[in-house]
């Protein structure tokens, strides 16, 4: 194998937040990786019948499993965002760095807002109705 | 061994036209998957209940199976293109990272089948 010119050279880069951003990107599609499985898990679980699905309950109403959904749902609102703003790269817009900057400023925001919103369903279900 | 030229067994083959194959699989997912995991999410946050009648009741409802079967397929494919590119950018033993992306796609092929199913099997069994 020839010694080529490796490339990206990370540490010679002054940090800018959108960097942070784009690393965020590949950690929520791993856990989100993750969080497939455990929907698939659900699935599987209510297909084998009402009594396989009653042992699990207990476990899907405790309060550490919310929260567990609850980082698996703001996962999914980053990527799902942050998606966004790759496809729309993708197709040539945002690029300035300005333009980049903003968008980065807008996924946060949305992702701060909507994750509070889906928390609040979350343990406002527990509060309530079974 | 061969008396040819790196170079020369290379040459004059063309390209073989699936080169943006992977990343154009990757996107064409992405953008299924921002309406329906949208809609899941919405769906599973807003579920009247979490008991067993309740869930079964809106894995079978309308179009809901239906949707839910294209969700796991696309999000099973979309995950496995991701992890593929993590594990390469990540493993650099040759043998490990053959490993990891066989284990990953067989996992991931795992997945898609068991959860689609899963979504069949409960949507026949409340239509019947």
């Amino acid at each position: 194998m020839a010694e080529r010119p490796l490339s990206p050279h990370l540490s010679v880069y002054r940090w800018a937040y959108t960097m942070t951003l784009s690393i965020l990107h590949r950690a929520s599609g791993a856990a989100l990786a993750v969080a497939l499985v455990g929907l698939v898990l659900w699935l599987v679980s209510a297909s084998l019948g009402r009594d396989c699905y009653a042992t699990l309950l207990p476990l899907l109403r405790s309060l550490p499993f919310k929260l567990v959904a609850w980082l698996a749902a703001l996962a999914l609102i980053y990527h799902g965002c942050n998606g966004l703003r790759h496809l729309a790269w993708d197709l040539g817009w945002g690029f300035e760095r300005a333009d980049a900057r903003r968008s980065a400023a807008l996924v946060v925001a949305a992702t701060v807002l909507a994750g509070a919103f889906c928390l609040y369903l979350i343990l406002r279900r527990g509060a309530g109705a079974p | 061994m061969s008396l040819r030229s790196p170079l020369a067994r290379v040459s004059y083959h063309g390209a073989a036209r699936d080169g943006v194959g992977h990343w154009w699989a990757q996107r064409v997912t992405a953008s299924a998957l921002a309406p329906l995991s949208a809609w899941l999410l919405v769906a599973l946050l807003t579920l009247p209940a979490s008991d067993y009648t309740a869930v079964t009741a809106w894995i079978g409802a309308g179009w809901n199976p239906v949707l839910l079967a294209l969700t796991v397929l696309l999000a099973c494919w979309h995950s496995w293109l991701g992890v593929q590119v993590i594990i390469e950018d990540y493993v650099h033993s040759p043998g490990r990272k053959i490993a990891g992306l066989l284990l990953s796609m067989g996992a991931h092929a795992l997945l898609a089948a068991s959860g689609i199913y899963a979504v069949l099997r409960i949507a026949l069994r409340s239509a019947a």
